[in-house]
């Protein structure tokens, strides 16, 4: 049994040992010390005290009036707390069974296990102290009715639900108690492992010795040749999901084996429904002899009683589930929900050997299984067996190792932390599947429904390089709409890029930005390598390749059964299936080419790029607001300035308004100039390029810790295999302590931009970098000035345009830049892991929420 | 932005007159500062012959977006925008300011021209005009106007954009001078349609003033006065617009969830079957004894209402996945006045069908009414599982529209779909097919049912597929 059942002992100076989780009822009339002793054992905030809630709701502790709102604020700490795992001890007489009969229920409904602790002092003892005391001012009759009330309640506590009950029936017995704490027996968080978790096994013995084998350890045999241990030379040790019996060849020799190595601290072992129901079987209850029952009682009765004996002594030994590895781990039979791991009652011990069923059936009468790793959410990985799966696959964090042995699949083992799946083959069908697995249900990734709780309503998102970065609620409906409706499946939308902060203004005549800026910026911030990357006249686009529709599937679940997609800056597509897939196919092309896919070890790719020309993407912006400025312009300027002219004629003085008006027709000129810089025709993809500049993710890694001269090489080997769809990005290195190389670059964006050209972005060569104050800023750009006419508008340059436009607050952009950044390596990072799809698309979802925050547009 | 307006002299009328009407001297060029910006008025030509008044209006383009509350920020905060160039209904603000007077027709130097018909020729040379010179025409015509007006090009080096939202307009006629600045002060912005940077509680005083005489009988009155009053901009908008900013997209874009004016106007011709839809879905509902039902994809809420009425469903929830979509429902349904018994028959919630909604459990009923093909194909399958498997009502009613049956419509062109948004349009067969594999899937039996006239060769209009769950609630031991 997982729990321990004291029966009420009374002997002086003794130990009281309390569950670590548990909640602890305090049982005594008014004025037997249960304040004191709550505050002797116990720290302050564990002890819930209804006179406290008294004083809380009436502002008299002592206001019976009050009681059942006292009770019902006690309930709500006790429950809170509770659901936390918390220990908590209520200090309340408790003397009335209805009382107790709540806080049962209350620690049964969180599956705590609840303790009474009784301080059942004589009637004097109490009325002396409550005489003492000017605010317990109540006749003796309530005493004497109290500790009536405690008396007949006294020998029934322990059938009223209490898993232990201690009773201290003196002053000197209260001083002399002492409370520990004990262990659950599913606590191990202690084992550290590494562990090799094994699955169901069923009795079939030659398979179970060939994997321990192949995971490395030395079986053990005895003068008979039978295994009667395993040990991992480096001190590895195995954990068994359970079902070890049944339906097998030789349940008695796993059981052999496994016992010894339970005995000699080799392995744990939790308990299968199969043990459960052997021990009944063998202590003669009345079971039928189904599902392999019958084979398993059969091969027992060839075996000593001895053995028998103490086979049905380890099986009914077994416990439900174990936490292991500081928490990180939870092995239990059939799996384990989030809020009842590391907890003990029925109901988990129920679900750990069964599972849980919906409530419902199926069309033959079978009840229908509620699949409680499609909605796993815990941070603890959960191994499990119990049902047959084709392959073990990760879903939310949780892997089924119950790969049907007995039918003829495999064993199956998980290494443990390295998260490596292990299987040998079964020698044999050793019986034919009852029902085979059901095909239609859905499995792996596919299997990973995002709930809404995931991405709603206010949230934190923990990133590893910026803490904790929080959602507001409306910015996560604006998100929820976009995602819901516009996105790209959220299997492949592992990224989102962030949003990019300028350079700090500049106060040179004629412009809003320099590059000089920049450099400044990153020399504060102890920068001194940066690189300046020259920047497309595009739109950012993030590309996922996969090698083949094999590596589309496992990894992705190949929605649409394509090899990857291409996807905005909000997740959009940017084209329609056809070309997407032309799109993919040649950036796939490429990069084998390259030899990428070889070199990263990764049968995917998650490429961070531009894609040009803009006009692909932003074609009905461009027409419906820069040429519709450009048209409104050209059509009223001219014949503003043709009416000026004659007014002028007839001597009329509009000279100065003449003059503003040339200058705004320059301006509205050079305005259509630069737009059509952005537009040139595409024919499906041909006009359309690609210019990569960082590879974001491949498997099991992501590479922001790589300099950007790496990534830009990669960039330039996809170039020089496909000139046609890839395009350059050209690039300055430079050290901002140098005045020289300094120069060098702002010269270099001059040229840049007086072709016509962008801008660029300043980024620290070593990539990801912490400066004193956190992430350092990831990168700045730096726009050209004609450029910045199609974001300020034509007249932007103007002098008394100019001075006000400078006074912008650069503030909230840094700090959505650095907030998006941390949120999109947290993405990346979990991605390397293989962490669960809906912890990489909380932290993508995030990022997208925090785009549509009020911020500046134009910066 | 700039207009003129030009007298033609005539025996026995000196065209300088203008002058008089308009309080602006001819020989004296004005400027006046005005809250848009400042207006400038001068004449390129003052003869007894002919005299042209020109109104230059000026506008600060960063005054025009500093000045605004930050939550406005997307909405009228661009700076690239065609205010300083296009008459739009800043120009109509100046010129009810700098000819106010003219406009209220008072002239005390010449009271005998006020009230005549005058020989007029007004050129606006760029008006914005979605409707093109068409719907230029259909606003000045009925008011005595010749109207000549010519499509700008969008850009000359792209003839494959074509044309422009603006019109170069002339317009000739005999009008009397206050006449001619009360259409153009009332016509401007209600061609224009754009989002106006003006709408208060008393613009309403201003159009029945300046419409005073002609509005009334106009024949497209009630189009003018809803665009000249345009739609107030909700500020929770604003934050979906600035999603479409980031992705180089105008608002709308994402923000069609609710139609948009214009497309109101198309959808009102097809209102019979969208009631024949409600119509059909409640029989269904009814037919399947449904208590608890759900309205999943509400838009504005008229279903709802529907339930809401029928006390038969005790309890109704409406969730749709955009936030301006709940707004108009909760405008609709009269949320804040409701009763509270009614009330507490009610939830409304965003959510999304593509994201599994506990709050969606435990209902007998839910509906998705022209739903689907608003999702994309890659994503049907996540909304099945939510939908189905997640949430998995007794009976689930999906209605789509029947592709084939298109060809029965002037519009949509062959090839295109009834709605910009729609991800794709199916068959009758093409529905039947993922109706039996998502029933076969979750556990459902389905059958087909037409709504709206059955056409014999194409089918009904709308298809209606009722999904009835098969596995049941028992309690398993």
């Amino acid at each position: 049994m997982s729990t321990p059942t004291p029966a009420p002992v009374e002997a002086p100076g003794r130990e009281i040992a309390v569950p670590a989780l548990s909640l602890v009822v305090l049982v005594g009339i008014s004025g037997s010390g249960k304040s004191t002793f709550g505050r002797a054992h116990f720290r302050a905030t564990e002890v819930v005290s209804s006179d406290a809630c008294r004083g809380m709701v009436a502002d008299d502790e002592n206001d019976q009036s009050a009681t059942p709102q006292a009770f019902e604020l006690l309930h709500y700490i006790v429950g809170k707390r509770l659901a936390a795992g918390r220990l908590t001890v209520v200090d309340a007489t408790n003397v009335q069974p209805d009382d107790r009969r709540k806080l049962v229920e209350l620690a049964r409904e969180h599956d705590v296990l609840p303790v009474a602790i009784v301080l059942d002092l004589p009637q004097r003892v109490c009325a002396d102290r409550n005489a003492a005391r000017p605010d317990r001012q109540f006749g003796p009759h309530v005493l004497r009715r109290q500790r009536e009330q405690l008396r007949r309640g006294l020998r029934g506590l322990a059938r009223e639900g209490f898993r232990g009950v201690h009773v201290l029936r003196s002053p000197e017995e209260v001083a002399a108690a002492r409370v520990t704490r004990s262990r659950l027996f599913n606590d191990l968080r202690h084992e550290q492992g590494p562990f090799d978790v094994v699955g169901d096994v069923h009795g079939c013995r030659e398979e179970l010795e060939v994997l321990l084998g192949e995971l490395g350890y030395v079986v053990r045999h005895d003068g008979d040749g039978r295994a009667v241990g395993a040990r991992h030379p480096a001190r590895r040790r195995a954990v068994f999901v359970g079902d070890l019996v049944d339906r097998g060849p030789d349940t008695p020799g796993v059981l052999r084996l496994v016992m010894g190595m339970v005995a000699d601290g080799d392995a744990f072992c939790v308990s299968g429904n199969h043990e459960a129901k052997l021990v009944r079987a063998l202590r003669g209850r009345k079971v039928q002899l189904k599902h392999g029952l019958a084979e398993s009682l059969e091969q027992l009765g060839a075996q000593p009683p001895e053995f028998t004996a103490a086979a049905e002594a380890f099986m009914d030994g077994l416990i439900s589930h174990y936490v292991l590895d500081g928490g990180r781990l939870v092995v239990s039979h059939a799996g384990l929900v989030e809020r009842l791991q590391g907890r003990a009652s029925g109901r988990v011990r129920s679900f750990c050997l069964y599972g849980e069923t919906t409530g419902e059936t199926d069309e033959f009468g079978r009840p229908v299984r509620y699949r409680w790793a499609d909605d796993y959410r815990g941070s603890a990985t959960v191994l499990y067996g119990h049902t047959p799966v084709p392959t073990a696959e990760w879903v939310n964090n949780t892997m089924c190792l119950d790969t049907g042995c007995v039918f003829g699949g495999a064993l199956t083992a998980l290494r443990w932390p390295e998260r490596q799946v292990v299987a040998v083959p079964a020698a044999r069908v050793y019986v034919e599947p009852v029902r085979p697995p059901a095909a239609a249900a859905p499995t792996g990734r596919d299997a990973e429904v995002l709930d809404l709780t995931d991405v709603l309503s206010a949230r934190v998102v923990e990133t590893a390089h910026h803490g904790r970065v929080g959602v507001r609620e409306p910015n996560a409906a604006a998100a929820l709409e976009v995602m819901s409706r516009f996105a790209v499946d959220p299997r492949w939308l592992l990224y989102l890029p962030p949003t990019m902060s300028p350079v700090a203004t500049s106060t040179r005549e004629g412009l809003l930005e320099h590059p000089e800026q920049a450099f400044e910026a990153y020399r504060q911030d102890g920068v001194r390598e940066v690189v300046c990357e020259e920047k497309h006249m595009g739109s950012r686009a993030v590309v996922l390749i996969c090698r083949d529709l094999a590596a589309a599937r496992a990894r992705f679940g190949a929605p649409d059964d394509a090899l990857g997609t291409v996807w905005t800056r909000t997740g959009r597509p940017f084209f329609g299936p056809d070309l997407t897939a032309r799109l993919v196919d040649r950036v796939r092309a490429g990069a084998e080419r390259a030899g990428l896919f070889d070199e990263l070890g990764s049968p995917w790719l998650l490429l961070d790029a531009e894609l040009l020309p803009w006009s692909a993407k932003a074609t009905a912006l461009l027409r419906e607001q820069y040429a519709a400025v450009g048209a409104a312009a050209g059509a009223s300027l001219p014949a503003a300035a043709a009416a000026l002219a004659a007014a002028a004629a007839r001597g009329a003085d509009v000279a100065e308004l003449r003059e503003r008006t040339a200058g705004r027709a320059a301006n509205a000129a050079a305005f259509t100039a630069e737009y059509r810089r952005y537009c040139w025709p595409t024919d499906g993809l041909d006009g359309v390029r690609l210019a990569p500049f960082q590879v974001l993710a491949a498997e099991g890694a992501a590479f922001h810790d790589r300099p950007h001269g790496w990534h830009l090489a990669i960039a330039d080997r996809l170039v020089d295999a496909d000139p046609q769809t890839f395009r350059a990005t050209r690039r300055l290195d430079v050290d901002t302590a140098d005045e020289a190389s300094v120069a060098r670059a702002c010269g270099w964006w001059e040229e840049l931009t007086a072709g016509g050209g962008e801008g660029m972005v300043v980024k620290p060569a070593a990539n990801l970098v912490r400066g004193g104050h956190g992430l350092v800023q990831p990168g700045l750009k730096v726009r050209g000035r004609e450029y910045l006419r199609i974001i300020y508008g034509p007249d932007y340059t103007e002098p008394a345009n100019l001075s006000r436009l400078r006074e912008r607050g650069l503030g909230h952009k840094r700090s959505m830049a650095a907030r998006e950044y941390a949120l999109g390596l947290e993405a990346l990072e979990r991605v390397a892991r293989g962490e669960a799809l809906w912890r990489v698309h909380e932290c993508v979802f995030a990022v997208l929420a925090c785009e549509s925050e009020p911020v500046d547009p134009r910066l | 932005m700039f207009l003129t307006i030009s007298l033609t002299g005539s025996p026995g009328t000196d065209a300088t007159d203008l002058g008089f009407l308009l309080h602006k001297h001819p020989e004296r060029p004005q400027s006046q500062s005005l809250a848009v910006g400042t207006a400038h008025v001068f004449y390129p030509e003052a003869t007894a012959r002919r005299c042209t008044a020109a109104l230059l209006l000026e506008v600060d383009p960063v005054g025009l977006v500093r000045g605004r509350r930050r939550g406005d920020a997307f909405a009228l905060g661009n700076y690239v925008n065609d205010r300083p160039y296009a008459a739009s209904s800043l120009l109509a603000v100046a010129l009810g300011r700098v000819f106010r007077t003219a406009m209220g027709g008072r002239c005390d130097a010449r009271p005998e021209l006020v009230g005549r018909a005058l020989p007029l020729e007004v050129r606006v040379p760029a008006l914005p005009c979605p409707g093109g010179p068409e719907a230029a025409r259909e606003y000045f015509a009925p008011l005595g106007w010749r109207v000549s007006a010519g499509a700008v090009p969008l850009d000359a080096t792209v003839p494959e954009w074509g044309e422009s939202r603006y019109v170069d307009l002339t317009l000739t006629g005999e009008v009397r001078l206050a006449d001619a600045l009360s259409h153009l002060y009332v016509l401007l912005p209600a061609l224009d349609g754009a989002k106006h940077y003006w709408v208060g509680p008393d613009e309403v005083d201003k159009l029945v003033r300046a419409g005073s005489g002609w509005l009334g009988a106009h024949p497209h009155r009630g189009r003018i006065t809803r665009r000249y009053l345009d739609r107030r901009e909700s500020l929770t908008r604003a934050a979906l617009a600035r999603l479409a900013e980031v992705d180089d997209l105008e608002p709308e874009a994402l923000d069609d969830a609710v139609p948009a004016d214009e497309a109101v106007e198309a959808v009102q011709r097809r209102v019979p079957l969208a009631r024949l839809r409600r119509a059909a879905v409640l029989e269904v509902l009814r037919a399947a004894g449904a208590r608890r039902v759900a309205d999943l994809g509400c838009g504005s809420g008229a279903l709802v209402a529907e339930l809401l009425a029928e006390p038969a469903f005790t309890d109704v929830v409406a969730v749709d996945v955009s936030a301006r979509a709940l707004e108009v429902a909760a405008r609709t349904l009269r949320l804040d006045r409701m009763g509270p018994r009614q009330r507490d028959r009610l939830r409304i919630f965003q959510s999304s069908l593509v994201y599994r909604d506990e709050r969606l459990a435990g209902l007998d009923a839910a509906v998705l009414v022209e739903v689907v093909e608003h999702v994309d194909p890659s994503r049907l399958g996540a909304l099945e599982r939510c939908v189905f498997g997640s949430a998995a009502p007794g009976t689930v009613v999906v209605t789509t529209p029947n592709v084939e049956y298109n060809v029965r419509y002037e519009t949509p062109a062959p090839g295109r779909f009834r709605h910009a948004d729609h991800r794709f349009e199916w068959t009758r067969a093409e529905f039947a097919a993922w109706g039996a594999r998502v029933a076969e899937r979750y556990g459902y039996t389905v059958r087909l049912l037409p709504v709206g006239e059955v056409d014999p060769e194409v089918g009904s209009p709308t298809q209606l597929a009722v999904f009835t769950r098969t596995t049941t609630e028992e309690e398993v031991a």
